[in-house]
């Protein structure tokens, strides 16, 4: 016996709503969460990677003892976790002798883990290390510029899929139209090695230059570490595929009252509602308009009394 | 849109992102500082490119500051969730398809014949309401006994359910082919009949307690010196289940020995007995038929048609007269 359930209220409604699949997408949500054991450097880290994204994150505090993301059993509550946040990017810190201040990024696809990259963070130096003018640190949620450079990015695989992920994991919002006042932060990463990456983050100043392009400095603000890369595994093909696939160009909405004329071109239709000419408020009220109005008044009354004794008169 | 430099450095400004797949490091790179002044060098370099593609783009003069409208990003990522699939056509729309039946604007303000004013289609105080037919003439073909309006609020409520059965017959076949609408789920409410066993009944919290605190004396003590947890409820039966009868019996009714050895021959007794009559019950069942069968008489004295008799026959039941067996089964 199947019942059809339905949310009772708009605001269940809109949420649903909001985690169906959608033809495009706008950006992934990201969850940073930690396993049995973090050290100092790791939970800094996760922090100050929390703060980078905060509008778009959602950070677990707990431990979670049966998380092993590259084991085949411990990726149940990853899934759980991604499925109840709605997040389709994790990050998960774990500590242990044989891998020190280990991070895991992660996506996954329909809530199923997609791939994975390992990697080790080494000489971490967090935010409030760095003095620069606070008036340039950058707001949270402006798009940020991204750089990579390197040629291991391009001839190690693992680099590669490092690439790819960050690129994921920094990016934010899929926009169309950018405002370019906002533009405040870069993140900039170097393969040192081929197993080595040197992150960092700095915020953007515009200098005025000659022409209509400004000149960038960049001054060093964030979190900057070393990433190594230790274990990575790539994604199915048949799911790579099917996650790689683009939705046709939908047909563009129709707007109403426009109208092509080959004549006239764009033709559209405006509708105006009635103006009551009358009774619409002056935007100003002149004080000679008052005392002229006062006066008139005064004048009307004497007149007033003045006419009728003329008329009585008369007759 | 790819760099127009000569060195070679992929833009993608979809993404603002820029790569460099040409340089390499000396090894090894010589100290910290050299390196990171190093990284932050090149790091300008690729930002000052993208900042120089994003600038030329055209812009527009927006409150806060030039709008730029970007291209649609080039490296592709992966999705996270798969793509909507669109819903198979219903059983409806294939049947209008297939006839040429084609789906006709209904207004929403219609006018109402029985009044004579415009009244909304569907809603409060609407059209064609079942409630404000005030007759129904009757046809030829009508049973005298039965109600009409009556009978029409049955069809109606027989066509929703109907419908109701379609909706979840299309909703399955979206099922099938994962296509269901985001905002619908589709539950099952209980399992299926197997054999002779009805549906699991859900047990209530006072049932649930009792069990618990049950279970929780199910320990080799017998629960006595566990710890009992906040909110445990304390056993319902507790310790004794045989009853000795005192080895001295004082003052009172009667012999509490010759009642129970009574209690237990009686049931010995009615168990293999196969003629039993349970007075009580009967006498309860007779008064209840003939309770009925008075108000049956007093609602056949205000109708008029005789057929509104109802067909029940009242059956008396014999009594039986037999010594032991008249405290049968007590309840």
């Amino acid at each position: 016996m199947l019942k059809i359930k339905t949310p009772k209220s708009g605001k269940a409604r809109r949420e649903i709503e909001k985690r169906a699949p959608k033809l495009v997408e706008s950006g992934k949500k990201t969850l940073i969460l930690q396993g049995t054991k973090t050290s100092n450097v790791l939970n800094a880290v996760l922090t100050e990677i929390y703060h980078l994204k905060k509008d778009s994150a959602v950070r677990y505090t707990r431990k979670n003892e049966n998380i092993r993301p590259f084991e085949s059993g411990g990726e149940t509550s990853l899934e759980f976790f991604s499925l109840k946040t709605d997040c389709s990017i994790f990050v998960f810190g774990s500590h242990s002798k044989k891998r020190p201040d280990n991070l895991v990024i992660g996506r996954t696809y329909d809530h199923h883990i997609y791939d994975l990259v390992e990697v080790g963070v080494e000489n971490f130096k967090s935010m409030e290390s760095f003095t620069y003018d606070k008036k340039l640190s950058p707001k949270v949620g402006s798009k940020p510029f991204i750089a990579f450079i390197g040629e291991g990015f391009e001839s190690v695989d693992e680099l590669k899929h490092l690439k790819e992920v960050l690129l994921d994991l920094l990016r934010g919002e899929v926009v169309e139209n950018l405002n370019l006042a906002g533009l405040d932060h870069a993140y900039i990463c170097t393969a040192v090695s081929s197993n080595r990456v040197f992150f960092t983050h700095c915020a953007m100043r515009l200098k005025k230059s000659g022409t209509i392009v400004p000149r960038m400095e960049l001054v060093e603000v964030g979190p900057s570490m070393d990433l190594v890369v230790r274990r990575h595994r790539l994604p199915n093909d048949s799911v790579r595929k099917e996650a790689m696939k683009t939705a046709k160009e939908q047909p563009k909405k129709k707007v109403k009252n426009v109208s092509q004329d080959v004549i006239q071109g764009k033709v559209g239709k405006i509708y105006v509602p009635d103006q009551q000419v009358g009774s619409v408020a002056l935007p100003y009220k002149a004080k000679g308009l008052k005392r002229e109005r006062r006066e008139a008044k005064m004048k009307h009354e004497t007149n007033d009394r003045a006419p009728k004794k003329q008329k009585e008169n008369s007759e | 849109m790819t760099g127009m430099d000569t060195q070679e450095h992929q833009i993608d400004l979809g993404h603002l992102m820029a790569f460099d797949p040409l340089h390499h490091f000396p090894s090894p790179p010589t100290s910290r500082e050299e390196l990171v002044k190093e990284c932050l060098q090149k790091g300008t370099v690729l930002v000052q490119l993208i900042a120089d593609a994003l600038f030329n783009l055209p812009s527009t003069e927006d409150i806060d500051g030039p709008l730029v409208k970007l291209p649609p990003p080039m490296t592709r990522l992966p999705r996270e969730k798969h793509l909507p699939k669109p819903k198979p056509p219903t059983k409806w729309e294939l049947f209008a398809k297939a006839k040429g039946i084609k789906n006709r604007k209904k207004d929403k303000i219609v006018y109402d014949e029985q009044t004579g004013t415009w009244k909304r289609r569907h809603g409060y105080d609407r059209v064609n309401d079942d409630k404000d037919i005030p007759i129904i003439e009757a046809k030829m073909t009508d049973e005298p006994g039965e109600d009409p309006f009556a009978k029409r609020q049955a069809e109606k409520k027989k066509r929703v359910e109907k419908h109701e059965k379609n909706r979840l017959q299309n909703l399955k076949q979206a099922v099938k082919v994962g296509a269901l609408p985001s905002h619908i789920q589709l539950a099952a409410t209980a399992l299926p009949i197997t054999g002779t066993q009805a549906a699991p009944k859900k047990a209530s919290k006072n049932e649930l307690q009792d069990i618990a605190s049950m279970a929780a004396a199910a320990t080799a003590s017998g629960g006595k010196f566990d710890k009992k947890l906040v909110g445990e409820k304390p056993e319902k039966h507790k310790g004794k289940y045989r009853k000795f009868l005192p080895v001295v019996e004082g003052t009172g009714i009667g012999s509490q020995e010759k009642q129970q050895t009574e209690k237990v021959l009686n049931r010995l007794i009615s168990k293999n007995s196969h003629e039993i009559l349970n007075v009580d019950k009967a006498i309860n069942m007779y008064n209840v038929k003939k309770e009925k069968k008075r108000k049956n008489q007093r609602g056949k004295d205000s109708s008029t048609s005789s057929k509104l008799k109802p067909k029940k026959q009242l059956q008396k039941k014999s009594l039986k007269k037999g010594g032991s067996s008249k405290k049968g089964k007590s309840k």
